[in-house]
């Protein structure tokens, strides 16, 4: 019995050391080949406008109404003290600091860590990616390096739309429902908020970015066992990106503003 | 211990999938210029011989030579250049859904050769000729295509290099006669005339007839018996007869359960 339940946790611990070290092989890997020509330009542009720009409407959505909910709750909470005037600051540095890249990661990561294990997943149980060898084509090179890339590029893209947006979300309820002078509120909102909010918030992005194409890719590249196999990489690419996205974001919070 | 003319040499080659042993001890030699065809029950591991030697599974244990070279353990670089040399057909066709059909073709002529896109797709509408597929097909998605077309545009996208090996698994298959015939005459070509070195995979009794100069059959991850077209006919080996001519009784047991 004893015995069992320490062979159990080895295994637990090999298993837990095999896949860390398949990722950290898969990283390594991915990063050198996004950083060594030949870069394929036509799927790097690819990848942009369809994490880009695709990504758009639903960042723009959940930007807005996440800013004017935002604005809501602190109104409600502030008048508690008296300190309604907080509302435009909080807002700003709570958009761009967290919620802009961290609801935008996660939201890209639904669509998109989904789409890349679900293709690239696809094209490993149809044996494309063995075909792709063949043809003297690396397939992290080709598959993997332009999402990467890709994906660090855009996201911080997307995240400055979203603080824009969310901003204006926050103030759209500010002025429209809870009375607050327009000009007022823009003037604080511009006065509070300091390049490192916004900074620290596009960096973030750029690391969800990377994360996101990272587990699309990993998940999908060894997906195994046909319909059933592609299904199971999909759901465990965008778990294991929401989760590494929550993860990093507490880690770059602690380098950007200390323990 | 190699002769110098044996283009691919396969000297004890293990490979086995968790408690399957799917190749146990497979020995063959193929010379340049050469066309061999491999016959085997269905599930005897004709595939994963062919993906051995490409590199794609990597076996247990033997040696794999390709023009004197060892290929088990080789680093990517060199699989690389080996691979520049090969072309090949998978059962399963495997053709890149993301890409029309004329870029399918030319995906080594463009990516692995470097060739200028508008050169590469005349010379792709050209094999695709070969094959039977007229100029409708070339700006298709292989989704829009039928099996058997499917089959096709993937040897064309398998001699498009013109590569000096060639490895076809079963190309006839899904296909009418005539157009099976045209196949078999392409194939005769490419070793005739190019001078390729062609091993296919077949189950298919007239295609082996016309385009081998030796045929070897597989069973039970052994091959089991190499000769000539003239000599298959009349071999005393009752598993070869059985095989060939598909008799239910002999040595070959099939695991069927009465009805
Ligand atoms: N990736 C894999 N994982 C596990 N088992 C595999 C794998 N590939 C092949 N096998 C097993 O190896 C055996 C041989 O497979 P293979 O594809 O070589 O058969 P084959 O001779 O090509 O048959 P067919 O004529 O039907 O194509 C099969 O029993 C199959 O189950
Ligand atoms: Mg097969």
């Amino acid at each position: 019995m004893q015995f069992n339940i320490l062979a159990l946790i080895g295994r637990v611990f090999l298993a837990f050391f095999g896949a860390t070290g398949r990722l950290s092989i898969f990283t390594a890997s991915g990063v050198r080949h996004s950083f060594s020509p030949p870069w394929y330009f036509r799927h790097i542009l690819r990848q942009m406008l369809s994490i880009g720009y695709y990504s758009l409407p639903v960042i723009g959505l959940t930007a807005f109404f996440t800013g004017a909910v935002l604005a809501l709750q602190i109104y409600i909470g502030s008048s508690r003290f008296n300190a309604e005037s907080a509302v435009a600051l909080i807002v700003v540095i709570g958009i761009t600091r967290e919620l802009g890249p961290v609801i935008g990661g996660l939201m890209v990561a639904g669509r998109v860590s989904a789409a890349m294990a679900a293709e690239i997943g696809t094209m490993r149980v149809t044996e494309q990616i063995d075909a792709l060898v063949t043809l003297s084509t690396n397939p992290q090179k080709y598959l993997v390096a332009p999402r990467l890339i890709a994906g660090t590029t855009m996201l911080p893209l997307l995240v400055l739309v979203a603080d824009i947006i969310g901003v204006f979300g926050g103030y759209a309820v500010s002025t429209e429902k809870l009375g607050f002078n327009p000009g007022l509120y823009l003037k604080r909102t511009i006065d509070f908020v300091q390049t490192e909010d916004v900074v620290s918030g596009l960096v973030k992005a750029a690391v969800f970015g990377f994360l996101i194409a990272l587990m699309g890719c990993y998940h999908g590249f060894n997906s195994r066992g046909g319909a059933q196999g592609v299904g199971r990489a999909t759901t465990n690419a965008v778990v294991s990106a929401s989760i590494l996205i929550l993860v990093a974001n507490y880690i770059v919070t602690t380098i950007f503003f200390g323990a | 211990m190699m002769d110098v003319t044996s283009k691919i040499a396969l000297t004890d080659v293990h490979k086995h999938f968790g408690p399957k042993q799917v190749l146990n001890g497979i020995d063959l030699e193929i010379g340049a210029g050469e066309s061999v065809v491999i016959i085997g029950g269905s599930g005897s591991g004709k595939s994963v011989t062919l993906k051995c030697i490409l590199g794609l599974l990597t076996p247990d244990r033997g040696s794999i030579r390709v023009d004197g070279q060892e290929t088990v353990g080789m680093s990517v670089g060199d699989r690389e250049a080996v691979l520049s040399k090969v072309g090949m057909l998978f059962q399963g066709a495997a053709l890149f859904d993301s890409i029309p059909v004329w870029e399918n073709v030319a995906f080594g002529l463009i990516a692995g050769q470097r060739m200028a896109r508008p050169a590469a797709r005349d010379i792709a509408v050209e094999k695709l000729a070969q094959v039977g597929l007229g100029s409708e097909v070339v700006d298709l998605s292989p989704a829009e295509l039928s099996g058997g077309m499917r089959k096709r545009v993937g040897l064309a996208r398998a001699i498009a290099t013109n590569p000096d090996i060639i490895f076809f698994d079963e190309p006839t298959t899904g296909l009418d006669p005539i157009m099976g015939e045209v196949i078999n005459d392409l194939i005769v070509e490419c070793v005739k005339e190019v001078g390729a070195t062609a091993l296919t995979i077949t189950h298919d009794m007239d295609s082996a007839r016309k385009i081998a100069d030796r045929i070897a059959m597989i069973y039970k991850g052994k091959i089991i018996w190499v000769g000539s077209v003239s000599e298959i006919e009349e071999t005393a080996n009752e598993y070869v007869a059985q095989f060939i001519h598909g008799r239910v009784d002999g040595p070959i047991q099939m695991d069927l359960r009465a009805l």
